[in-house]
């Protein structure tokens, strides 16, 4: 996976910045299928080593009767087993309607960065659709930024681009 | 409980108490084992066959079932049913947590001649006396304690579900065993009527036998501490298999007691 990324050094004590906010733009490409389904999106932060940093959102059919959305959810292989399967859905916050094909973003403000100390982790994006696969990608950051810091990564299959914009 | 009443010897009992080398292989595949949804149902096939996880030779009886669920009290299997080459029956899982679904068989079997027939009998060590002989012409008595299990989970794994019985041959986890992925190694300790079974072999097979030539299958040996660990090569269904033997038995005329364990896991994708 090609990463484009521009950051700056960050020095060893830098603190984490109170207004930092980090937008992640989330592709989803259109599909030439005969039975098509908006997939089902997870999106979290994991430290290098995989575990769960923050968890950041997910798309899925919340407004189902009787929650039968969340039958699904552990289509989302990677995201249910270490961001998911502890949860209550729906999730405030966490929990959004699926989405269309074209690109998406979202911002995440400084509440659901807090638990990021100072370091390198990975945004992890995972698309799962019904009748179709399965695709997880990750851009790699540091943490925090001094400067405004973009990032990218691209999916294969389920996923297109995939951006990170970073404010400090 | 309907455990010990009287049977005709199944195909299943026959199976438990053949040599290992003719043993064919018992199971429950379950239709999923990592599920997310609030009363999602589990429908689970039972059969004993050669290959893994196929439907060829022979169901698996389904009148000894016992599903625990995540607090640890049964819950009632429902729309049992019993073909030609398989069993099926639904779970549905009401609570999230892990569920543990079990064939547990116990019991004696007896056989001997009267007036030059020959005779069998199945039942407990209760009604042994009474009902069998006791200077029967050439009697043979054997007892046999087997679990074939399998577990499902909804939402986070829960522990409630799969304390020890402290009877037979049974596997407790170290790694929950819904929780399993290729390429991590996962830990589970084997017990005999509830102590560390050690140096027991055991022997994990991956599903999908017909498609490959080859059986692929991994064998070891539990430690001191009953303890074996797997590293999974690529997600599947893996079966799991491990039997000894022991004289702890309940009547003094059977010599033996033949302990057998099954189980069936799912391995996911990383």
């Amino acid at each position: 996976m090609r990463v484009a990324a521009t950051f700056l050094l960050t020095g060893l004590a830098a603190a984490p910045a109170a207004a930092a906010d980090l937008t992640v733009s989330v592709e989803i490409p259109r599909l030439a299928v005969a039975e098509y389904h908006k997939p089902y999106v997870a999106m979290w932060i994991e430290k290098p080593d995989q575990s769960v940093a923050a968890n950041l959102a997910v798309w899925y059919d919340f407004d189902m009767k009787d929650n039968e959305g969340t039958k699904w959810l552990r289509d989302l292989r990677t995201w249910w087993r270490k961001a998911g399967r502890e949860l209550s859905f729906p999730v405030d916050g966490l929990t959004g309607a699926t989405r269309a094909p074209g690109s998406h973003k979202q911002s995440f403000g400084a509440a659901r960065l807090r638990p990021l100390t100072p370091g390198k982790y990975n945004l992890v994006v995972e698309a799962a659709r019904e009748v179709g696969g399965r695709e997880i990608v990750r851009v790699p950051f540091d943490w925090p930024a001094r400067a405004r810091t973009t990032a990218g990564a691209r999916g294969t299959s389920e996923l297109g681009a995939i951006a990170l914009d970073i404010k400090p | 409980m309907k455990i010990f009443r009287h049977l005709t010897i199944a195909a299943l009992a026959v199976t438990a108490l053949a040599a290992p080398a003719a043993a064919h292989r018992q199971w429950l595949l379950p239709s999923a084992t990592v599920l997310s949804g609030n009363s999602d149902w589990v429908t689970v096939d039972a059969a004993v066959s050669n290959d893994l996880f196929y439907f060829e030779h022979q169901p698996l009886r389904l009148d000894n079932l016992v599903v625990i669920g995540p607090d640890g009290q049964p819950v009632e299997p429902t729309n049992k049913s019993t073909g030609r080459y398989r069993s099926t029956f639904d779970v549905q899982l009401t609570q999230p947590g892990t569920y543990r679904i079990a064939s547990v068989n116990a019991g004696l079997f007896a056989s001997w001649k009267e007036g030059g027939q020959p005779k069998r009998w199945r039942g407990t060590p209760e009604k042994f006396a009474a009902e069998v002989p006791a200077d029967a012409e050439g009697l043979t008595v054997s007892q046999m304690a087997g679990r074939v299990e399998t577990f499902v989970t909804t939402k986070a794994p829960s522990s409630g579900a799969l304390k020890a019985t402290g009877k037979g041959l049974e596997m407790v986890p170290v790694t929950h065993p819904n929780d399993i992925v290729a390429g991590e190694a996962a830990t589970f300790q084997l017990l005999i009527d509830g102590a560390p079974a050690k140096d027991i072999e055991v022997e994990v097979v991956p599903g999908g036998i017909r498609y490959r030539d080859k059986l692929n299958d991994m064998k070891m040996k539990t430690g001191a501490d009953g303890r074996f660990s797997v590293t999974w090569p690529t997600p599947g269904m893996y079966w799991i298999e491990a039997s000894t033997q022991d004289a702890k038995t309940s009547v003094p005329q059977a010599k033996q007691r033949r302990l057998t364990y099954v189980a069936t896991l799912e391995v996911m994708s990383q």
